[in-house]
């Protein structure tokens, strides 16, 4: 089977049951007793195994079906739902994850997975062993004449159905062999059984019954108030029914038989069943009603990123047009034609928003990895965490979305790590054990701000100066008169940690210098308050798209350039005399800061036409704490400007962050302000 | 870069002009030719980069071939043109005199380049041609485009 073609389908979709799969998981951890979740775990893993098996992914069809083995003794109430076993399950889930991430960057999908496969077997062997008892029971007190295989959607109608009193039942009807028809009598037998009642399941399945792809006799199992003499009657009454045969179905004695036959005590029988799923066999099971459940939850249709880039990068040129056009109009003064372009502008207006819209994805996508990853943490940190979410559907451009994972990931383990202290340490303070962790996520305005609460110890604020002034960062003199929250912020200064001890958990990754980099790169900001033994926010502010900034368009000599607004602090005109030098660098005192020039032209090198007035034009910009005037010849103004990459050919230029395309049609250099600050 | 053409016998080119020369480099490169346009200079990169232009939504990067074979920079004429070739689904335009034709060319009559061929450097050329009359210059794209010699200069200046 050509199956290139799904491979993006598969990729997405594998993610997306992982994805739920960990979610219910973590949800099982803390409701270990509800079955309802094992289901939705069961069939998004069966759901996995059906589709890696059929793109010939063997290895991952495999952990998979054995992870499915234990999640059904789970759902048969063979095995319990504890920590260790919990911890298994959950590698096999990274495994899984590694398999389609390797598969997602161009690989087999192949994966040695030997311990988690061995660890999978020990607990399913637990159980068979357990089982073999019960399931020899089992068998004998059965009363099912063919094995009926049921999802647990249809179990929990049955169970319902029996707890209401109605008859479960399992009518075997078999047609004469001469019946020449026989579609046609499964249908009149069906319409017997629909105004007596409800069909559960039919075996052979109905589609094949239509078909006539059965031999001489199909059972349904069937669930109703009506009498069993009297059904039978109706049926026979049908002609060429050979005979009705109606024998009670009893929910329990099916799920433990069921189990039974579903946990394969040797290895024979799991090779079987591996070779079935692995020929690709239509799933039977499960399958169908979760599908139906997705169609009504949301119609959505993915849609490759890229191609959103393109529809973006054609609408502009529409709306360079449209400047062209607005422009022509105002000259001809025409009013059908002035009519025309004012309702065409306010179209493609309409259509920017719904395009910039397309490009939004709930900050969720983020989120979802972070309740496993803090289970994780805790229990590596023997910390009683209880993690709140809030705000998951908060909606954020794309580009944004991939950039924030690791800086977030970075600050929740600082706060498990730094903030939240051990169980014994909060019982001293009289706190509560388990110590509160609250992820929001909130839409102000035009930025969307990422909030990391946690009830821990705080920041010492001396502590932190302590060190920052043994690390150089400060000098004793500026300590003095540093407001709290800017010695909150001297821990995210580059070569500094609070952590008295490296711990397994600070000693990866980056420190949290890179964290702030990473958020003012991406046009954003990070404050952090804290109080003693209260506990800290370390609070992101971000813009909501990165595709569309707000920039200061200024001539330098003949040439436009765009200043992001966010770094500038406004603009000013300075007179050459009050134009200063100091280490044979021109600087002035701007409100009492003595700030730097730069002169833009030099620095971009731009052939020189201008004669040099009397006043410097500046635009005063910032990068922390520091600042600088550039020297431009004349400000253009605000503008809101589409964000586009300069290309692989030309980026990791010098100062320049991108272009973007003016309303002329020419192209315009964004200015990286943080690099022309030093 | 002969191997590419093994199991063909024709090739399909477009030929341009600088200076005297005739040059040419395969169509399947080349994704369309523009008028001269608006460019913006970029600071700092190579002294062949032109800098950039809008090539419908899309920021692409010029090339001025001249400069790039040490000539003098162009100047603009009525011939002047951009051409849009695309190397490893980037790119790139390079500002030529005069795009003038497109042509088959039999594999066969490629021939290797010889020591010097006019006045620039042989690395860029992949082979030479001769129809009639015409000595066409085969180019070799990816050595006149190369990334490292831009990212160098990044590195020096960055």
């Amino acid at each position: 089977m050509e199956t290139n073609q799904y491979l993006e389908i598969f990729i997405d979709e594998s993610k997306e049951h992982l994805q739920s799969i960990n979610d219910r998981l973590l949800d099982l951890e803390k409701n270990p007793k509800d079955l309802a979740i094992v289901g939705e775990i069961f069939r998004s893993a069966h759901t996995l195994k059906g589709m890696s098996a059929t793109m010939g992914y063997q290895d991952l069809s495999n952990l998979t079906h054995k992870m499915e083995n234990v999640l059904d003794g789970v759902r048969n109430e063979k095995i319990y739902v504890d920590s260790d076993m919990l911890d298994v399950v959950f590698d096999s889930v990274d495994d899984l994850e590694a398999m389609v991430m390797d598969i997602a960057s161009g690989g087999t999908g192949e994966r040695d997975v030997n311990r988690v496969v061995a660890l999978l077997q020990t607990i399913e062997n637990k159980e068979t062993a357990e089982v073999k008892v019960a399931g020899h029971q089992a068998t004998n007190k059965t009363n099912v004449g063919n094995p009926v295989e049921l999802d647990e959607f249809a179990l929990a109608v049955l169970e319902q159905s029996s707890e209401q009193g109605l008859n479960n039942w399992i009518v075997r009807v078999a047609l004469r062999e001469d019946c020449l028809l026989k579609a046609a009598r499964v249908y009149m037998v069906f319409d017997v059984f629909e105004q007596a009642g409800e069909v559960i399941q039919s075996t052979p399945a109905v589609e094949e019954l239509e078909n006539e792809n059965f031999g001489t006799s199909f059972q349904v199992l069937f669930v109703t108030d009506d009498q069993a003499d009297n059904l039978k009657n109706k049926i026979m009454k049908i002609s060429e029914i050979d005979d009705v045969h109606i024998s009670v179905f009893d929910v329990d004695t099916y799920t433990s038989a069921q189990s039974d036959r579903d946990s394969p005590s040797s290895l024979e029988q799991e090779e079987k069943i591996i070779a079935k799923q692995g020929a690709g066999k239509p799933e039977e099971q499960s399958t169908a009603p979760e599908q139906k459940g997705k169609q009504a939850a949301n119609k959505t249709i993915r849609v490759n990123i890229d191609r959103l880039d393109v529809l973006m990068n054609l609408f502009e040129e529409l709306v360079i047009d449209r400047g062209r056009l607005e422009q022509i109009s105002n000259e001809l003064d025409h009013n059908d034609l002035k009519d025309t372009v004012e309702r065409m502008s306010r179209v493609s207006g309409d259509l920017q928003t719904i395009i910039l819209n397309m490009r939004m994805v709930p900050i969720e996508q983020v989120f979802n990895r972070f309740p496993r990853m803090v289970r994780q943490l805790s229990r590596d940190l023997n910390k009683d965490i209880d993690l709140q979410i809030v705000g998951a559907e908060t909606e954020l451009d794309r580009t944004v979305i991939d950039e924030i994972g690791d800086p977030l990931v970075h600050l929740i383990r600082n706060a498990l790590d730094h903030g939240i202290e051990s169980p014994e340490d909060r019982r001293q303070k009289g706190k509560p054990v388990t110590g509160k962790l609250e992820l929001r996520a909130y839409h102000s305005g035009n930025h969307v701000f990422i909030e990391i609460t946690d009830d821990g110890a705080g920041i010492h604020r001396e502590r932190v100066i302590q060190k920052a002034i043994s690390n150089h960062v400060i000098t004793e003199e500026q300590a003095v008169n540093l407001s709290d929250k800017q010695v909150y912020e001297l821990i995210m200064e580059s070569g500094f940690s609070t952590a008295e001890t490296i711990s397994d958990v600070s000693g990866r990754g980056v420190g949290l210098d890179v964290v702030k980099n990473t958020i003012e790169s991406l046009g954003g900001r990070i404050e952090i308050d804290s109080e003693l033994d209260q506990g800290s926010i370390f609070s992101i502010q971000l813009p909501l798209t990165l595709s569309i900034i707000s920039v200061m368009l200024v001539e330098v000599q003949q040439e436009k350039y765009a200043i992001p607004l966010s770094s500038i602090i406004e603009t000013a005109i300075v007179n050459k005399r009050d134009v200063m030098h100091a280490h044979n660098k021109k600087v002035i005192d701007f409100r009492g800061n003595i700030i730097p020039l730069v002169f833009l032209k030099d620095i971009l090198e731009t052939p020189q036409t201008l004669e040099e007035d009397d006043d410097y034009l500046l635009v005063i910009a910032r990068k922390g704490d520091k600042m600088a005037g550039f020297v431009v010849d004349s400000f253009i103004g605000q503008q809101e400007v589409v964000l586009k990459s300069l290309g692989d050919y030309l980026s990791g230029g010098f100062a320049i962050s991108g272009a973007t395309i003016l309303g002329d049609g020419q192209v315009a250099l964004i200015l990286d302000s943080n690099a022309l600050i030093k | 870069m002969f191997m590419s053409y093994e199991n063909v016998q024709q090739v399909k080119v477009i030929v341009f002009q600088i200076e005297d020369e005739e040059y040419a480099i395969p169509v399947h490169h080349v994704g369309s030719i523009e008028r001269v346009m608006h460019i913006t200079r970029v600071p700092k990169t190579a002294p062949f980069v032109e800098g950039v232009i809008n090539l419908r939504g899309v920021v692409t990067p010029v090339i001025d071939l001249r400069k790039r074979f040490g000539l003098e920079g162009y100047e603009q004429g009525g011939r002047t043109r951009i051409i849009i070739a695309t190397i490893e689904e980037m790119d790139i335009g390079l500002i030529v005199d005069g795009a003038n034709d497109v042509m088959d060319i039999e594999v066969e009559a490629i021939q290797p380049p010889p020591e010097v061929v006019g006045r620039i450097e042989a690395e860029y050329i992949q082979g030479v041609i001769n129809v009639g009359q015409r000595l066409l210059i085969l180019l070799n794209l990816d050595k006149v485009l190369s990334r490292e010699e831009v990212r160098e200069l990044h590195e020096v200046n960055g």
